[in-house]
């Protein structure tokens, strides 16, 4: 979708400004947000493409002026709802009523929730985005490529800034899931990815550094030869 | 910087930039900052624990396991990991190959894999390519080596402008470049993870590889920043 999360080569939101000695969290509940919604992915209810087209979901205007965990919260909320672990009315009048600050009686946790001894087991695994289907690579290392002019309302994760432009195929990063089909539940779709180089004129013309480049990871569908 | 450039980054930005304490209570440019600890829980802070405590009573999340989650994030994996990485690979010429060469593999062999860093790519800085990472679409940033990307990396002064502007970018945090160094943006648009390993710093030959680790910074390794020699008026 054309949204507004995709913001490479938009101007006007200021500088860039590196908080010196930034902790990792800002506050407690940017800390459980994080947690909540890491616990929650292992349910397996739902895939990383589909988290972050929730995501992009989010109105413009709010998007914009939202914290990032903001944003995971936003997100989380919808999926839950979505797979019916949660109905968002309870969520709002659990929050109307108040939050007893003493923990809740001892539940224990359902057969398939993690536990702290999971925990170590879930960040280690590799999760399947790489894929071992045979697939052939429709390009290889050099090759001249056009991206495609495509606009799709679902998720996609080829940006604006480079549909449309001619690179040159830098690497081949193997057999990947799609995630045009994988957000929207139509399936892996197995395809290779490849490091897609793009002179920086090719993308900004004359604004465009005559040295500089830019690398983007492509998918076959979004490729045609140039 | 001015503080009316920070005052218009704000404005612009809304609390996105998360640049002060007083986002302990959901970043609301209006709360006093005075006191951040007394003040009524915010709106997000209010939701964020009405979903715990739903979600826990219904059985579907383990607290000691997100206190798990929290702690490995805060204080076993981070920029430090990968800081030992770099240091590695100045001093040992043959494990500089194999990071460069299959960089998810070797990074493997030192336990650095795992979520948000399935595959691994490590590049090289040298006296005339300057590499710079981002993620214009979201915030893919590789967790096993570098642990949570920085508000700054997630906000959309630099998503928008990394790609855009590079030099202007890396001009704002301190990193001048001449024109014949080519710069090379990495936008980690699939499940590829960058990192960047910075050029090692002069005057660092006696140095053991756990002082040299010492000088690497998370920014040197994304790209917005050199890694300096060590030095007292550095």
């Amino acid at each position: 979708m054309n949204g507004v999360h995709d913001l490479g080569g938009m101007h006007g939101f200021g500088l860039v400004i590196i908080e010196p000695d930034e902790p990792v969290f800002h506050a407690e509940w940017e800390r459980r947000i994080f947690a909540l919604r890491l616990a929650m992915s292992g349910w397996g209810r739902w895939n990383l493409d589909m988290a972050r087209h929730a995501r992009e979901q989010m109105p413009p205007a709010e998007y914009l002026t939202a914290s990032y965990y903001e944003r995971w919260l936003w997100g989380l909320e919808r999926q839950l709802e979505h797979h019916g672990f949660l109905v968002r009315a309870d969520l709002d009048r659990r929050v109307r009523e108040g939050v007893d600050h003493e923990p809740p009686d001892a539940v224990d946790p359902l057969p398939g929730a993690l536990r702290r001894d999971d925990v170590p087991r879930l960040l280690r695994n590799r999760r399947a985005a790489r894929l071992d289907d045979p697939v052939p690579p429709q390009f290889k290392a050099g090759d001249v490529v056009v991206t495609r002019n495509m606009n799709p309302v679902g998720h996609t994760r080829i940006p604006r800034y480079v549909r449309g432009r001619r690179g040159v195929i830098d690497r081949d990063h193997g057999v990947f899931i799609f995630p045009d089909t994988h957000a929207a539940g139509l399936g892996r779709k197995p395809q290779h990815v490849y490091s897609v180089r793009f002179a920086a004129r090719e993308l900004w013309g004359p604004d465009g550094h005559p040295q500089d480049t830019v690398y983007v990871d492509l998918w076959d569908d979004y490729l045609d030869p140039a | 910087m001015s503080g009316q450039h920070r005052h218009d980054h704000e404005r612009r930005e809304g609390h996105d930039h998360a640049h002060e304490h007083a986002d302990e209570h959901g970043g609301h440019s209006t709360e006093d900052p005075a006191h951040p600890h007394n003040a009524p829980l915010s709106d997000v802070q209010l939701r964020v624990k009405a979903l715990e405590s739903l979600l826990t009573e219904k059985g579907l999340v383990d607290p000691a396991a997100l206190d798990e989650l929290i702690d490995t994030y805060e204080t076993k994996v981070g920029p430090r990991n990968g800081a030992r990485v770099v240091a590695k690979a100045w001093a040992d010429p043959e494990f500089k190959r194999r990071l460069l060469a299959d960089s998810t593999a070797t990074l493997a062999e030192l336990g650095y894999i795992g979520r948000q860093g399935e595959d691994i790519l490590v590049i090289e800085n040298t006296p005339k390519v300057h590499n710079l990472v981002v993620c214009t679409l979201c915030s893919c940033y590789p967790w096993p080596v570098l642990g949570l990307p920085p508000v700054w990396y997630k906000s959309a002064p630099y998503r928008s402008r990394a790609v855009l502007d590079p030099r202007g970018v890396l001009r704002e945090v301190g990193v001048e470049l001449p024109d014949d160094v080519e710069v090379r943006v990495w936008d980690s648009t699939a499940e590829l993870r960058y990192m960047v390993l910075p050029e090692r710093p002069p005057s660092t030959e006696g140095l053991t590889e756990e002082q040299l680790a010492g000088l690497v910074t998370r920014d040197a390794m994304i790209g917005v920043a050199r890694v300096k020699a060590p030095g007292p008026s550095r």
